[in-house]
């Protein structure tokens, strides 16, 4: 809140500025910095301390972290044997990385908004945009290589006949094929779309209350409107982050188990 | 959105961190799962193999000892039988040694009866010759009438 001037103009900057990527570079070569650099440090700590704990690990009775790691492992394979029929080696480690990814990434949605930016403001970084789900870049990527896979896996599996069959003859049957085509293609583009924006939406809007939040107090800066709002701000902001645990973990969950299901359906045969 | 080198960074980003976690975590890992999973199943096979063997060895355990008992009492059985038949023959032999005792002991007898009638007959013969010495007041020729006095003898 220490850009909030009180003013209408304040809140509108204040909210801007935490929604801005810190970027270099513009139109198709912007390269969002934060986005990179705090996704791949996420994932570089996912990797390294799964890698620990899987060099670690022992056959026989496992210990407080393995099992927690394990545990986690089985929850996914189990959403993996649940949903996806038949077998693929890439499936159950990709359900993993986006489930344990995404929720690392949305998990910088709880630290206190003001927080790292405050930090990097002294480091000279004018922008930062902490949590990458909120960068549409992102969300849209792991959507888009899931679209990739399953594009692959339709090709791979129903062969390219049998992929045309399905734009051709589903789903009305054979008396409507233009129909069915827009259908499919819909359809088809649907579900990364829906994919990523679900995820960006949910994060982003949940980036704005905190946002919102923070604003309480900022806009009663002095006199004794502070006795109200502070206490204000602290019960909201604890309340919307209990609530967010909840919302990123759910929202890394539902990423996973759609892959798995979109991958599943690329997956069969029969459309 | 814009189509951004952010967008292409992120999505091979995203393919490096699958495969680097596959590699280097969801490989080794969901291995050292599976092998734990087959030391449990092995070691709940063995556990119901060790029970089942232990209620074969038990039926066994029974089985032999009721042959043991069964060989036991068989054992009893034939030694009271022997028991009673030397009891048996005991009192056969004892009858039969008793009855040559009687026999003999009457064969002694009548054996004793003749001697001492023997005797009687010879005391009672000099008796009656003395007293029939008595009577003549004289004395018989024992030689002259030996042949008489022996006659009375075998009378008596």
């Amino acid at each position: 809140m220490s850009q909030a001037e009180g003013s209408g103009g304040g809140t509108v900057q204040y909210i801007q500025h935490h929604l801005t990527n810190n970027h270099i570079g513009e139109g198709f070569m912007t390269w969002n910095l934060d986005t990179i650099i705090i996704s791949l440090l996420l994932g570089a700590l996912f990797v390294i301390v799964g890698g620990r704990v899987a060099k670690n690990a022992t056959e026989g009775v496992p210990g407080g972290f393995q099992n927690f790691v394990e545990s986690i492992l089985e929850f996914v394979q189990t959403q993996v044997k649940d949903s996806f029929p038949g077998h693929h080696p890439l499936i159950a480690p990709m359900a993993l990385t986006i489930f344990v990814w995404v929720w690392l990434m949305n998990f910088m949605d709880l630290i206190p908004v003001d927080l790292l930016p405050t930090i990097g403001k002294m480091f000279g970084i004018e922008y930062l945009k902490v949590v990458p789900t909120t960068d549409l870049s992102l969300p849209m990527a792991m959507a888009l290589v899931v679209f990739m896979v399953s594009l692959y896996f339709n090709l791979k599996v129903k062969g390219p006949v049998g992929y045309l069959k399905m734009f051709l003859f589903h789903p009305f049957g054979k008396m409507a094929v233009p129909a069915n085509i827009l259908m499919t293609a819909i359809e088809e583009l649907a579900k990364p779309l829906s994919l990523g924006l679900r995820l960006f939406g949910n994060m982003f809007a949940g980036e704005l209350v905190f946002l919102l939040i923070a604003l309480l107090s900022g806009a009663a800066t002095l006199g004794i409107g502070m006795l109200i709002w502070f206490p204000l701000q602290v019960v909201l902001d604890l309340g919307w982050l209990l609530f967010h645990i909840l919302v990123i973990t759910l929202q890394a969950f539902i990423f996973m188990v759609l892959t798995i299901v979109y991958l599943g359906m690329a997956h069969t045969r029969d459309h | 959105m814009n189509i951004t080198v952010t967008l292409i960074a992120q999505m091979i980003a995203f393919g490096l961190l699958i495969w680097f976690v596959n590699k280097v975590m969801w490989g080794p890992l969901s291995g050292i799962m599976e092998a734990r999973q087959k030391r449990i199943a092995d070691g709940l096979a063995a556990a119901e193999k060790g029970k089942h063997e232990e209620v074969l060895a038990k039926k066994k355990a029974l089985e032999v000892i009721k042959e043991a008992k069964d060989q036991a009492a068989d054992i009893v059985a034939q030694g009271l039988k022997r028991a009673s038949e030397i009891v048996e023959e005991a009192k056969v032999t004892a009858r039969t040694e008793g009855e040559r005792i009687v026999t003999a002991a009457n064969a002694d007898i009548e054996r004793e009866i003749n001697q001492a009638k023997e005797a009687l007959r010879v005391q009672v013969a000099s008796i009656a010759v003395a007293g029939a010495e008595k009577v003549l007041k004289r004395e018989i020729d024992a030689k002259s009438h030996d042949a008489l006095l022996n006659d009375l003898a075998a009378e008596i």
